[in-house]
């Protein structure tokens, strides 16, 4: 016997507006990506598109397909990441996966509704949802990083 | 050769599904008793694996806890037993699948256990640069990347037979893709794990033959479902798992044409496999032993058998009849549901429906489920290439089996109407 689950603690009205109406959401072409991860449990799909700009994040982009905790996620964190440095950046990506593997909370973002990501914890099996745009985002710094400046978009 | 070992249960009598009858009585399955988040479970993931009934659980404790020891070795008592018993399940399932002899019966630890022992003992041995495999599109993992494997290191060519917008496979293409006589085997399942297509798979063998290939089955899907006759399927190698019908997990068969067994390499190697061994060469055991290499899952087999019992005793007259039942309930029941397609079309099926909600991702929708005790499956279902062509990364699917009742099927039903609700669609 398993005990009673909230569904409303995994699915805050915060994060079923945010699946519903994705922020920074476009369509990336495949040459434009610079991370392009799968969800393997699912094949659920993220692609990240980014620029640096004098160390910080700008015209920061997801597309994808998703269920609507990745979806969230990604939107959160989107309207999160936008204009941030790389470096700060780096840190929250290593908090926020670390708070949903239950080390540490989500309480540090004080002022960014990701805290409502708080109850995918609960649900061990949805983690991989909220974290894959974390994991794209990360990727997509380092390729960006790892280019000279003015060929991020690939062409 | 005909089996009528079973029939306790009055299969001549019709169940009534509308007033909650099975073919397996719930009461042996104390799984399906409890309340998952406050609700009676419904558990409709059977394509995943089965629950197990409490004489197939009882069959594997007894061995740990009477004949407990290892077989086919030592002289004493309780290892005769052992091997006693483990060859009887050998037997029972020769029996059950129909295979003439049961030395053709390997003992695996399932379908992908068996996909790899004849894509390695056969493919490795026996197929040439030029030569050409024919598999499906509408094929378990299992029963792809083996073949992929060893395709690419003999050099051989893969070919593929196209699923048609009604789930069905293309026939046609199939004797073309066969026309050249380079195929050398085909390989395909008899049940389609996401589309729930029955396969004609003795139709495809005589085609497969006449042009000189042999042919693989994946029974995984197919074997708990349906009442299996090697002959009549006409294939020369099946596969299945035994833990989606009624067995453990960790337990499965490989069935193979004696010739063909004799004439491959083995997979495993190790003890017991061997007739002689110096310290630089060995030599094979006889069949079935050339193919089970080191302990096998003995509690796990005599248990596997004693699964094979039970089907046999329900009867697989009764398990059609009532899986078409539920089958024809849950796709009217999803029929009403605005926005909802089911994949598939009008190809022959067996009770397995994959679908998706507009709107609405499968994990939200099978969370959701859950949250009500309904446990079914969302994902790509181990068939990412099909997916592909049917256009999505993932579908819900609901599969019963022979515990399940029409109630079950209305209740899982209704939490997909709520969910629609739910999420506000
Ligand atoms: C059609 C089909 N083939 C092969 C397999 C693999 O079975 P197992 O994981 O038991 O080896 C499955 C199980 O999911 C299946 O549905």
């Amino acid at each position: 016997m398993v005990s009673a689950m909230s569904l409303d603690d995994l699915y805050q009205e915060i994060l079923l507006d945010h699946a519903r109406h994705p922020r920074r959401r476009g369509e990336i072409g495949e040459g434009e990506a610079l991370a392009d991860l799968e969800n393997p449990v699912c094949g659920d799909h993220v692609r990240v598109r980014l620029r640096i700009e004098e160390g910080r994040v700008k015209d920061l982009l997801f597309d994808g397909k998703g269920c609507a905790i990745s979806t969230a996620s990604s939107s959160l964190l989107a309207e999160y990441a936008e204009g941030r440095t790389v470096a700060e950046l780096r840190e929250s990506i290593a908090r926020f996966t670390a708070a949903l593997r239950g080390e540490g909370s989500l309480d540090e973002f004080v002022d960014s509704d990701l805290r409502a990501l708080e109850g995918v914890k609960e649900f061990p099996m949805r983690i991989k949802c909220a974290t894959l745009a974390w994991h794209a985002l990360a990727q997509a710094l380092d390729h960006a990083e790892n280019k000279p400046a003015g060929t991020e978009t690939n062409s | 050769m005909k089996t009528n070992v079973c029939c306790s249960f009055d299969s001549a009598r019709a169940l009534d599904i509308a007033r909650g009858e099975t073919p397996a009585p719930r009461s042996d399955f104390p799984a399906l008793a409890q309340r998952v988040h406050d609700h009676p479970l419904v558990y409709l993931d059977n394509a995943a694996t089965s629950q197990r009934p409490q004489s197939v659980v009882r069959a594997e404790c007894e061995y740990y806890g009477s004949c407990n020891a290892n077989v086919h070795r030592a002289l004493h008592f309780l290892a005769g037993e052992a091997t006693e018993r483990y060859e009887a399940a050998r037997r029972r399932v020769a029996e059950f699948i129909g295979a003439p002899d049961p030395r053709e019966v390997i003992f695996t630890s399932g379908t992908t256990a068996g996909v790899n022992l004849v894509a390695a003992g056969w493919g490795r041995k026996f197929l040439q640069p030029g030569d050409a495999l024919l598999l499906t599109e509408m094929e378990h993992h299992s029963n792809l990347v083996p073949w992929q494997r060893v395709a690419r290191e003999r050099g051989a060519e893969l070919r593929f037979i196209p699923v048609t917008p009604d789930g069905a496979l293309d026939l046609g293409a199939a004797r073309r893709l066969l026309a050249d006589g380079r195929v050398k085997l085909v390989a395909l399942t008899w049940i389609s794990n996401v589309l729930g297509t029955e396969n004609p798979v003795s139709e495809i063998a005589a085609l497969a033959h006449a042009a000189g290939a042999l042919v693989f089955l994946d029974g995984a899907q197919g074997v708990p479902h349906r009442r299996t006759r090697v002959g009549e399927l006409d294939c020369d190698f099946l596969a299945f798992s035994g833990h989606k019908a009624l067995a453990p997990t960790g337990t499965g068969i490989l069935w193979g044409r004696a010739a063909l067994l004799e004439a491959m390499d083995p997979f495993l190697s190790g003890g017991d496999m061997i007739e002689r061994v110096t310290l630089t060469e060995a030599t094979w055991a006889e069949l079935p032993h050339k193919f089970e290499a080191g302990t096998p899952h003995i509690a796990g087999v005599i248990a596997l058998g004693a699964a094979v019992a039970y089907l046999e005793r329900i009867g697989f007259d009764a398990i059609t009849e009532h899986e078409a039942a539920l089958n024809r309930r849950l796709n009217e029941r999803l029929a009403e549901i605005p926005g909802l397609r089911v994949f598939g079309g009008a190809a022959p099926r067996i009770a397995l429906v994959s679908f998706d909600v507009e709107g609405l991702h499968p994990h939200d929708l099978a969370q959701f489920l859950d949250s009500r005790g309904v446990a079914i499956r969302a994902g790509h279902l181990c068939a990412q290439p099909l997916l592909r062509k049917l256009g999505v990364n993932a579908v819900n699917r609901i599969s019963p089996y022979i515990y399940n009742t029409a109630e079950e099927i209305d209740r899982a039903v209704a939490a997909v109407i709520e969910a629609r609700k739910w999420f506000r669609l």
